[in-house]
């Protein structure tokens, strides 16, 4: 197999990407959140097609219509989430779908035997054929996943994240694991966040930026700062007004948080006029922390003060104590999309009684206000672009006038336009001495508007650290793990 | 990343959002608005043309207006429960035990176990009897929400349960049989016929009924607690992002609507003048099928009174207009079918273009 080559044309998610791996290798699949590293391996699995750009496999031209032609093909896909069929045993889940039969019957020798030939080739002859796979652990369960797409004869292996929820012992034996199959002579695409095991289990390495390729190389001759410098590097331009501030006093502090599962730990303080940041990487538990702090998440322990009331409260009462809350997910929780804008816009500040005309009036002033494109306060928050939605959620915490506001990905999906409306509207908040605490996966933004950030690993939320004495190397490393976070007292 | 915006790669000044959409929008808007005025023009003219000397008449219209009074208020509740995203499967029953309760509080004749003779027992004023009625269903439908909210359950379950659940109450409660109240007072006028000469005029539970739907679509319109209700059905994660009171407002809306469905059942006690367990059996039915007609979507944030009163005017047009032709019961019920799948078929075309146009 000579490799896997591609470009895809102007496409929102993926602007021209090439790639190659060759067989016997294990290319390194690097890029910050929202690079386009799940778009390209949705394209290369045949869960989208490609607007532009071909792909070629082992010398052919190879365009999947979906992801049972891909696996056909010989290209596999192993996700965070696994997919098997818990009930069912190891070797009819590694054989589901491919089962030899003799006319309607099942050919259970054989599906025995070519079960435990897959797991043998893994080296993980230990697992039990017949046991049901609700039993295994989650890293033997990824073993019968890898082995049911070595059973079906896969050229490719794609790995999505594969450590995100394994312990030490297991992404070792997984690392194990990979250099097997890549001696085998599979070639091993390898997604992850985390670049020290980029740095040890890769040959070579491409990094995605915007939806670009934009380097890659020899894995063992790249730095760690050369490849965050890859991932990272672009100009910011005058996309962020930052006027000076005054911290005012104290309106927000959270004290040894923890919540159920997530956020392990967590502590910070927050003034008035104050912009404060949380970065981490997707999963790590920024959203779980602003939740617990709404009161939209039950909290285990810790103690959380806003403004002059302590204790733990509803998100009504939160509304009440002057704190607002923007949602990550828009279109499932942030916007009731079939009511009109009116409704959602002061939806949170209703009277008794409710005048439709004084709705449409303080809507339409925010509307002026935001620059929202809309046929008027009437029309429904779905038919709207995503970001004027986006700015109708956050001129809901305008309208209450709120003293805290929690952004959690505040421009996430929207345009470059309504991103840099936004981070003005961020400025001028801070400015008239509104608490602004804000949750991006996009560095350059965090930087850029921010005026303290803490980073999130794993559940753990670092210090709190000045702008400038930050860069997005440093966060980069922290929230990779690279840089052991040692806030925990 | 993969951004829903249509203007999400172009830099500076974003343009309007995609216009071929627009026209796309207001026509569903007008047939959201219009469709049942329309479809009740439809069957009333269909019926007017067909059978003109006996259906297109004032007195016709009056009767129509006073057969639909029942499912017209009790309808007026279930719109509530539509908008917020519920069901309630249990307003017959509910309607069943109203009727028995209003007939065991006005003094009745009681047959005495020990002696087997007729005793005259109960009786309290017809005002506070029908207050009584009213409490029963507002009892019912806090117990309804209760359920619902508390074990967070689906409303269609738990109201499926309290369907049979209730229905066995009134039973038990009229002793398996009628209950025959004497002395009803005002309670025996509410649906009766108007004088031949002043039809205009209409019966009492019309305007009740009229007076009530006033009050609904007022408090869906310009309370707090009413756009609430539109909120918690069109998205109730938003709304508890917002801090709106999930919980205490569904239990409100069930409570509120258990006391127009008691008043409902007050309307069928008058027509019958008897407390009858075994009345409005299946009425469930009709009265969702007179608010989904009426444009409401049971995926909950849509729905108007106006809609919902015209649906179960639709309703008792077809039932009145197949009986002025002779079809017999069975061809009014395929009619009938015929009418909900059509509002429902529409009512999915809508939400298709909705999404079409996103």
């Amino acid at each position: 197999m000579e490799g896997v080559r591609k470009t895809f044309g102007a496409t929102k998610a993926l602007a021209g990407v090439d790639l190659t791996v060759n067989e016997g290798e294990v290319l390194a699949l690097v890029g910050e959140n929202g690079a386009g590293k799940s778009t390209l391996m949705k394209v290369l699995s045949g869960a989208h097609q490609p607007d532009e750009g071909r792909m070629r496999l082992g010398g052919k031209p190879y365009a999947p219509r979906n992801p049972l032609d891909a696996r056909r093909s010989g290209v596999a896909m192993i996700y965070q989430e696994l997919s098997l069929a818990p009930d069912l045993s190891v070797m009819e889940n590694i054989l589901l779908g491919m089962e030899p039969t003799r006319g309607p019957l099942v050919k259970w020798d054989e599906v025995r035997q070519r079960a435990s030939a897959a797991l043998a080739q893994l080296g993980r002859s230990d697992i039990p054929l017949d046991a049901p796979v609700s039993e295994l652990t989650i890293a033997s369960q990824q073993m019968v996943e890898i082995a049911r797409a070595v059973a079906i004869g896969c050229r490719v292996l794609v790995l999505d994240e594969p450590t995100s929820s394994l312990t030490r012992p297991d992404i070792r034996h997984l690392f194990d694991l990979v250099q097997r199959l890549r001696s085998q002579g599979l070639a091993i695409i390898y997604i992850s966040h985390f670049l020290e095991e980029v740095k040890e289990i890769s040959d070579r390495f491409t990094v995605l930026r915007d939806g670009k390729s934009v380097g890659g190389g020899v894995t063992r001759d790249a730095s760690l700062e050369q490849i965050i410098a890859l991932m990272v590097g672009r100009d910011i331009q005058d996309l962020y007004p930052r006027s000076p501030r005054k911290p005012g006093e104290m309106v927000l502090e959270v004290h040894n948080l923890v919540g159920h599962g997530k956020p392990r730990w967590a502590a910070l303080q927050l003034r008035c006029g104050e912009v404060m940041g949380v970065a981490g990487l997707i999963g790590a538990g920024r959203t779980e922390l602003l939740r617990c702090v709404f009161g939209l998440k039950p909290v285990k322990e810790g103690t959380i003060r806003v403004a002059q009331f302590s204790g733990y409260a509803s998100p009504r009462q939160r509304w009440r104590q002057g704190m607002g809350m923007v949602s990550e997910d828009r279109k499932r929780e942030g916007l009731a999309l079939n009511l009109s804008i009116a409704d959602n816009l002061t939806l949170s500040k209703l009277n008794f009684l409710v005048s439709p005309a004084e709705q449409r009036r303080a809507s339409s002033n925010w509307i002026e206000r935001l620059a929202v494109r809309c046929r008027g306060s009437q029309q429904e928050v779905g038919a709207l672009s995503g970001g004027n939605q986006q700015k109708v959620a956050i001129a809901r915490l305008l309208h209450h006038d709120v003293d805290v506001l929690l952004l959690d990905e505040p421009t996430r999906g929207i345009d470059v336009g309504s991103k840099a409306q936004i981070y003005r509207m961020i400025d001028q908040l801070a400015c008239a001495g509104k608490a602004v605490l804000m949750v991006s996966s996009y560095l350059p933004e965090l930087l850029g508007v921010c005026d303290r950030i803490a980073v999130m690993c794993r559940g753990v939320l670092g210090p709190a650290r000045l702008v400038s004495e930050l860069d997005e190397h440093q966060i980069m490393q922290e929230a990779t793990g690279a840089a052991v976070a040692e806030n925990r007292p | 990343m993969t951004s829903m915006s249509p203007n999400a790669s172009g830099a500076g000044p974003p343009f309007p959002y995609a216009a071929p959409t627009a026209t796309g929008q207001t026509w569903t808007t007008i047939l959201t608005k219009l469709g049942p005025l329309i479809g009740l023009s439809f069957v009333v003219g269909l019926f007017s043309v067909l059978t003109y000397n006996t259906f297109f008449t004032l007195g016709n219209f009056e009767l129509i207006l006073r057969q639909t009074a029942v499912v017209g208020i009790a309808a007026l509740g279930m719109t509530m429960i539509i908008i917020a995203g519920g069901i309630d499967l249990s307003v017959g029953s509910a309607i069943a035990v109203v009727c028995v309760t209003v007939a065991l509080l006005l003094p009745h004749e009681l047959v005495d176990p020990g002696t087997g003779a007729r005793v005259l027992t109960g009786g309290i004023h017809p005002v506070l009897a029908a207050l009584g009625g009213i409490a029963a269903g507002i009892m019912i439908g806090c117990l309804n929400g209760a359920l619902t909210t508390g074990l967070r359950l689906a409303p269609f379950i738990i109201t499926l349960g309290m369907m049979s659940l209730l229905r066995g109450t009134a039973q038990e409660w009229a002793n398996n049989t009628m209950v025959y109240p004497r002395q009803v007072g005002f309670l025996d006028e509410l649906l009766q016929p108007i004088d031949a000469k002043h039809l205009w005029l209409l019966t009492p539970g019309v305007w009740l009924m009229l007076l009530l739907a006033l009050v609904v679509s007022g408090v869906l319109r310009y309370t707090r607690f009413g756009r609430y209700i539109f909120a918690i059905g069109s998205n109730e994660q938003t709304a508890r992002l917002c801090g709106v009171p999930v919980e205490r407002t569904k239990l409100l809306v069930y409570a509120f609507a258990g006391a127009l469905f008691a008043v409902a059942g007050i309307l069928q006690f008058s027509y019958l003048g008897m407390g009858d367990p075994t009345t409005a059996v299946g009425m469930e039915l009709d009265i969702i099928a007179a608010v989904v007609i009426g444009g409401a979507s049971l995926a909950g944030g849509q729905g108007t009174i106006l809609g919902s009163l015209v649906g179960a005017l639709i309703m008792t047009v077809v039932a009145n207009g197949c009986s002025k032709m002779g079809w017999p019961n069975s061809r009014q019920l395929i009619v009938t079918g015929v009418i909900i799948i059509l509002a429902v078929a529409l009512d999915r075309l809508r939400h298709r273009k909705r999404t079409a146009a996103e």
